[in-house]
């Protein structure tokens, strides 16, 4: 009974905040944000003694159930979108939107649909909020985002629909191949899907992975991703980019490795390659970016990419490390983003070659930008050093020259990491101090958002085990 | 059985009414009694058609009317009672002989509950031009319009001109099966040698179909005549009485030629492909949102050819959860477009704004014509495809139709663009009343009730 909560709880409070005129609907989303992060904590710790469950009767006649599991993947997630939304509500929190309630209605909704697809234990119900999640966000760009908004969300939303109808012809085929009736419950997708002879996975792997793969996004599905992060408004791309791509990455983890697992082996070398190339190629571009929200778009698409490639080398290790980057790459990244609206507010721009002196002018954020920032590229006693050691490790199997090649090149992505990230603190951070609009340093609302982040940086940099706790007996079910 | 009587005493009531009453808006209001009656004598049959199917068989074998013809006729019934409640206005601002118009919805209706339940191809031919006949009054109803005088006239043609060939198939069949029971047909194919005669036959009929259909490249009346017609009777045309003739087309192909399916599926299936590419390509380079919506009749159309396709169990379900989901949602979105004075996609600009429960609505009803899930239209094509993929020989054409969907969220959500993202003050033709709002807002509930529950429509299946 609580699991649904975390899905009402938004659900009803972005219904609410729609009917809501002038700032009601900003408390409102901000307290919603914080009952529903208190119920997603509850989630997981409930986890080390017994996974929470729910599920009550929808379609029958489909086979179909509205059936929730927290599993530690799915209540890690679900922590990751509490904190993710009560973060982005709290350092909204003095800024003027225009027709409120409509934004913190479709930014709760979009929260609904998140937790949704994280939790649902069955097929059907899983396509149904991997749809929900899309709408709102849809809404949100179109509406509150750059200049040229319209085109670039339409672009992004005809993407990821395209992806999500190959995936329901995926699950309704596999869905038919359960025994008796027609059952969408995951175990027993599980076991129509693994017991299908080798060729005919081989095809449905296609079918289910393309919609991860423009989610995640995959090279060379990634063509929507800069265009829409740089045009939609800086709570929205957070919601985007810590959440929305996780999405993409849990979905292959739960819904295709162990669906599928002949076809995945063999087309494994396929994708890893792609991710590899991926990583290369969007380092490489990130280097010669000067709009930040671009730059960090683009080294988003480099780490997922080495996320994506981790998960299809099936190591034990590089699954658990892949749960902890997940969550780990959501907060640095959302820290990211905060910064970068910051700078935006201050400085009225986003081009690193008319910014400089963030040190001089404020101090606090610089040095919150430096941290985060080190934390991106997996500085030891940062949180993503964790993750991102487990990944190589899990990514390093067997010395074939193939695997070293493909080790090489992913290596590569760090050292490229470390010049765009050094290289953007020092452009933004250091020399002449640019002229600012608004001649301030953190704001007590800013300061508290960046706080939070900073902190679970340090201290899963410094004593990560509850979250490797969280996820390791997922890591095991998925690769024994 | 009664509601085909009642349904005929209700058309000539309405005609008496049309003499005797003056006002139009009295018209308009026994019109809505009237189907709501009729709703009443349905539901009626329902309760009343025995399981045994020997009982259920009328004026000599010629009628077989099985429970779920009859829930057909019933959501058919409560999608025109909706319809009418939805357009009574507009209906009345349509000409001067407002009970003529609801008298022949009354006999479309007639048709539609023939061709829900005709057992002998007579029957079906009959119903057909029932069907047809007050469609072809209706498309040029409005005189004093050059183009809808046109729509008439060619709807007239094409539609004697697919009568002909369908007349033609009916005949060739005859001679291979030498009856026109569809039960003895489909004995007779089932244990003949396989007959040339019969199989040009199916081709005929297969045809004049897509004729009555609109599915490519059988389709070129359809954007004129849907264009021309007055706005109202677009509405009723594209929806019910196209999934009229849907019913009529699968219970034909599944009854009596479905042992001979592999003869057929292969051109019904290249016929589809066809349907979905013109309607959704064509769609999308539209200008004005009624041809729009024209082109996507046809590109909707290509989806419940799927359930013709499928020969198995899900096509029944498929095809009712499609017709009554398509219906709704486009009968609703008709609707929100005859209170707008320009057509185009510009005059649904700022709509948001200016009536922001009229532009809810109408995206309501856009998301569930393309297919998001909690909307009917996600379960509709949802049954579709599962009817299609259960078959198992098409998966080309089931990836094909998903690309195809896909491109139709281009010209649907260019509506909800304009609506929410662009400004401008649409200019009405018509006061949006109380009345109004309610009605559209129990249409969209019932949208999102066919997403939600789509069993609550599929018990009686």
């Amino acid at each position: 009974m609580i699991l649904i909560l975390l899905i009402l709880i938004p659900l009803l409070s972005g219904i609410l905040s729609f009917a809501i005129r002038g700032d009601g609907a900003k408390t409102l989303a901000l307290i919603s944000s914080m009952v529903t992060l208190a119920v997603s904590a509850y989630v997981s710790a409930s986890n080390f003694t017994q996974p929470l469950s729910f599920a009550h009767d929808w379609i029958p006649m489909l086979g179909t159930q509205f059936s929730l599991l927290a599993d530690g993947m799915s209540s890690m997630l679900c922590l990751l979108t509490g904190i993710v939304t009560m973060v982005v509500m709290i350092s909204n929190a003095n800024k003027e939107t225009e027709s409120p309630g409509a934004f913190y209605g479709f930014m709760l909704l979009s929260q609904a649909g998140l937790m949704g697809v994280f939790l649902a234990s069955d097929a059907l119900l899983f396509y149904v909020f991997w749809e929900l999640a899309l709408i709102p966000v849809y809404f949100l760009c179109s509406r509150w985002g750059g200049e040229k908004r319209i085109a670039v969300t339409f672009k992004f939303f005809v993407y990821t629909f395209v992806g999500s109808l190959m995936l329901l012809a995926g699950l309704i085929y596999l869905s038919l191949q359960t025994q008796g009736l027609s059952s969408y419950a995951w175990a027993d997708i599980v076991r129509a899907g693994s017991s299908l002879p080798a060729e005919k996975q081989q095809w449905l792997f296609w079918l289910i992975f393309i919609a991860f793969a423009i989610k995640m996004p995959v090279f060379p599905f990634h063509t929507w991703q800069p265009d829409t992060y740089e045009q939609s408004p800086t709570p929205v791309t957070i919601i985007l980019s810590a959440l929305m791509v996780k999405m993409g990455l849990f979905a292959v983890l739960r819904w295709l490795l162990p669906v599928l697992p002949e076809g995945v082996a063999y087309w494994s070398n396929t994708v890893v390659v792609l991710s590899v190339i991926g990583i290369v190629y969007a380092s490489c571009i990130a280097i010669v970016q000067t709009d930040i929200k671009r730059l960090i778009a683009y080294s988003s698409i480099a780490h997922m990419g080495l996320m994506c490639a981790v998960a299809f080398m099936q190591s034990n290790v590089g699954m658990h490390g892949i749960m902890v980057q997940m969550f780990n790459h959501g907060i640095n990244i959302t820290g990211m983003w905060l910064i970068v609206s910051m700078i935006e507010n201050r400085w009225g721009t986003r081009d690193m070659t008319r910014l400089g002196g963030m040190a001089t002018a404020a101090p606090k954020m610089a040095i919150a930008l430096v941290i985060i920032s080190l934390a991106n590229i997996a500085l030891p006693l940062t949180n993503g050093f964790v993750g991102e050691f487990m990944l190589f490790n899990g990514l390093f199997r067997g010395d074939s020259p193939a695997q070293i090649t493909i080790m090489v090149f992913a290596g590569l992505g760090i050292i490229l990491g470390a010049v765009y990230t050094l290289n953007m603190i020092q452009k933004t951070a250091y020399g002449n101090v640019a002229e600012m609009t608004v001649n301030k340093d953190l704001s007590v609302n800013e300061y508290a958002g960046v706080a939070i982040i900073i902190s679970i940086i340090l201290f899963l940099g410094v004593y990560p085990k509850p979250l490797l706790d969280l996820t390791a007996g997922v890591a095991k079910m998925i690769v024994p | 059985m009664k509601a085909i009587i009642a349904t005929t005493v209700f058309g000539v009531i309405m005609m008496f009414a049309g003499l005797m009453v003056n006002n139009k808006k009295s018209i308009a209001t026994i019109a809505a009694v009237l189907f709501a009656a009729l709703l009443g004598v349905n539901l009626w049959d329902l309760a009343s058609t025995s399981a045994n199917a020997a009982d259920n068989l009328y004026f000599s074998k010629m009628l077989r009317i099985e429970h779920y013809s009859v829930w057909f006729n019933t959501l058919m019934t409560g999608c025109t009672l909706i319809y009418a409640l939805l357009m009574g206005r507009e209906i009345q601002r349509v000409g001067i002989h407002v009970a003529e118009y609801f008298a022949l919805i009354f006999f479309i209706l007639c048709g539609l509950y023939l061709l829900s339940s005709y057992n002998n191809l007579l029957m079906m031919f009959i119903g057909i031009e029932i069907l047809s006949i007050p469609q072809y009054i209706l498309a040029g109803s409005d005189k004093k319009n050059l183009k809808s005088s046109e729509a008439a006239l060619k709807y007239f043609l094409m539609g004697s001109f697919s009568t002909g060939i369908l007349l033609m198939g009916i005949t060739l069949l005859f001679g291979a099966a030498r009856s026109f029971d569809i039960m003895d047909i489909a004995a007779v194919l089932h244990t003949d040698a396989l007959n040339p005669l019969a199989l040009a036959g199916i081709m005929f009929i297969m045809i004049a179909f897509a004729f009555k259909v609109s599915a490519a490249p059988m389709h070129m009346w359809t954007p004129d005549v849907y264009d021309g017609s007055p706005t109202p009777f677009t509405a009723y045309m594209s929806t019910v009485v196209k999934a009229a003739a849907f019913f009529a087309f699968l219970r034909l192909f599944q009854v009596s030629f479905n042992t001979l399916s592999a003869h057929w599926t292969l051109v019904l299936a290249i016929i589809t492909a066809a349907t979905l590419l013109v309607g959704n390509v064509t769609a999308v380079f539209q200008q004005s949102v009624k041809r729009m919506l024209a082109y996507s009749s046809i590109a909707q159309a290509g989806f419940m050819l799927f359930a013709v396709l499928a020969v198995n169990k899900f096509a029944w379900q498929g095809i009712i959860i499609y017709a009554v989901a398509y219906s709704v949602a486009t009968i609703g979105l008709f609707a929100v477009l005859v209170k707008l004075k320009d057509f185009t996609y510009d005059g649904f600009n700022g709509l948001a704004k200016s009536h922001p429960l009229l532009a809810f609505c109408a995206s309501i009803f856009l998301f569930s014509l393309a297919g998001i899930p909690l909307t009917g239209g996600f379960m509709a094509k949802y049954y579709v495809l599962l009817a299609v993929v259960q078959q198992g020989q098409l998966m080309w054409l089931v990836i094909f139709a998903l690309l195809m969907a896909a491109i139709s969220v281009y010209y649907y959500f260019r509506v909800i663009i304009a609506m929410y993202f662009k400004t401008g003050t649409p200019e009405m033709s018509s006061p949006v009343t109380a009345g109004d709002k309610l009605m559209l807002i129990i249409t969209c509930a019932l949208v999102l009730l066919l997403g939600i529950a789509p069993q609550l429509f599929l018990n009686q299946v």
